[in-house]
């Protein structure tokens, strides 16, 4: 290579190592605040006021789920299997939220440690099949279970 | 014929004009036949989602259109290089030409991924590192477009836009790797380089023949655009007026 | 499976159809466009090559 393109191609070098380190740094740096939600486990060590708007996430534990027709408020907590959070919400909630599924929820930390929830987004996973595939898997893992 | 010299030559106006010319009819027939089988694969065969329903088809387009505007913006990088370091003019057209398909295919990613959000997750948009870094890159394709006649001298203007679309380059990592290194409210990776994808066969080959049916896609306009550009700027020469005469007869 | 339930995709009619529909229609004119432009420049290269009585060859 001529030497002239040779020193060009080592100062570009340079010029993107250095700024590919800079970001990587002030990513670091911003970490938590890039992560869009909490998970319960987090948002046990993270100190948060109780006027601070939040997302939390996590997986809605089985069974927990409980409607309340009155008031139309739903109770249910999430969890990541190490903590769990008790979510309270009124208001619609999105196509995909069912037991055992991903869901982030807005909202801000009661004084009792369970969590008012303005809004609830489901998040769904990166699997996809059609439904004969999904039932033949949950019994295959039902009868690795049993 | 060395590499190098194939290289060379393919990379002057009129060599490049020649080769184009001959591939673009061929891009156009593949192109609108994957685009009219992936069509129907996505619309009737394949089969709907599980937890999704039908809503998950959304991404057939989704995907090809963020795989893509990623490639493209992969191919601006090589070329701001081919060009800063060997001065590779057919480099520069490229950029130019490349970067609005990429801009436009950032924008249909973002604009599908709110059509898919809403219904799935219950919302249009998330501030998520994903999709933050998905929206970057339409802004730096966009300051791409800008930067094309920004500068009264051309080869000024060249190496600043060339190194602008280097520093831009830091964000496709960071666009790739986004749903791993942070919370986000966007799923993982679907395909893996290592390991199965977690798709079912019979929803992936319809997404397969997408993706390819979008690159041939982009190459197309990118070609067509980049023939543009290179007939435009030679329009005295001597081997333009040989092509129009071969072409029209 | 009728062509009317196969229209409402399950409920999600409203964003699986204008989903496809803008990233078509996008294409497609970003497409027709480049062709275009191609058009209108062979048209004015044989102008100017007419106008100009130059042999080309």
């Amino acid at each position: 290579m001529h030497p002239i393109r040779k020193q060009r191609l080592l100062f570009i070098s340079l010029f993107m190592l250095a700024i590919a380190l800079a970001i990587a740094l002030a990513l670091y740096a911003l970490k938590q605040n890039i992560n869009v939600f909490y998970s319960p486990s987090q948002l046990f060590t993270a100190k948060v006021s109780l006027k601070q708007t939040l997302r939390v996430g996590g997986l809605v534990e089985k069974g927990s789920v409980k409607h309340n027709t009155i008031d139309n408020q739903v109770q249910f907590t999430i969890t990541d299997y190490h903590h769990d959070v008790i979510i309270y919400y009124t208001g619609l909630l999105p196509d995909l939220f069912r037991e055992g599924q991903g869901i982030v929820a807005e909202g801000h930390v009661r004084a009792n440690g369970t969590f008012q929830a303005t809004e609830v987004l489901a998040k769904h996973d990166e699997n996809y099949m059609p439904p004969p595939v999904a039932e033949m898997l949950a019994k295959n893992t039902e009868s690795a279970h049993a | 014929m060395s590499l190098w010299t194939l290289w060379y030559r393919l990379t002057s106006p009129k060599d490049f004009t020649y080769v184009a010319s001959a591939c673009i009819p061929w891009l156009t027939v593949s192109c609108l036949l994957c685009l009219a089988y992936g069509l129907f694969a996505s619309l009737y065969l394949a089969p709907a989602d599980y937890q999704q329903g039908d809503a998950f088809r959304i991404i057939y387009v989704h995907v090809p259109c963020a795989f893509v505007s990623l490639l493209i913006y992969g191919a601006l990088t090589i070329a701001a290089l081919t060009s800063l370091v060997w001065r590779v003019k057919l480099a520069n057209v490229f950029v130019d030409a490349a970067a609005p398909t990429g801009a436009a295919l950032t924008l249909l990613a973002l604009v599908t991924g709110s059509l898919w959000g809403k219904p799935m997750w219950g919302t249009w948009w998330i501030w998520d590192a994903r999709l933050t870094s998905e929206l970057l890159l339409l802004f730096i394709y966009c300051g791409i477009m800008a930067l094309k006649n920004a500068f009264p001298d051309k080869r000024q203007g060249n190496v600043f836009k060339n190194t602008f679309v280097l520093i831009g380059s830091v964000n496709l990592p960071i666009i790739h790797y986004s749903v791993a290194w942070w919370n986000t409210l966007h799923q993982g990776s679907t395909f893996k380089l290592l390991g199965p994808s977690k798709i079912a066969p019979a929803m992936s080959q319809p997404l397969t023949v997408m993706l390819l049916a979008f690159c041939l896609y982009a190459a197309l306009v990118i070609l067509l655009n980049m023939r543009n550009a290179v007939l435009l700027e030679c329009h005295r020469a001597r081997w333009v007026g040989t092509w129009l005469t071969k072409r029209d007869s | 499976m009728t062509f009317f339930s196969w229209l409402s995709m399950g409920g999600y009619a409203a964003y699986v159809w204008p989903a496809f529909g803008i990233v078509f229609s996008v294409l497609a004119y970003n497409g027709v466009n480049a062709y275009r432009n191609y058009r209108a420049i062979l048209k004015q290269l044989r102008l100017s090559y007419e106008t100009s009585h130059a042999p080309h060859s």
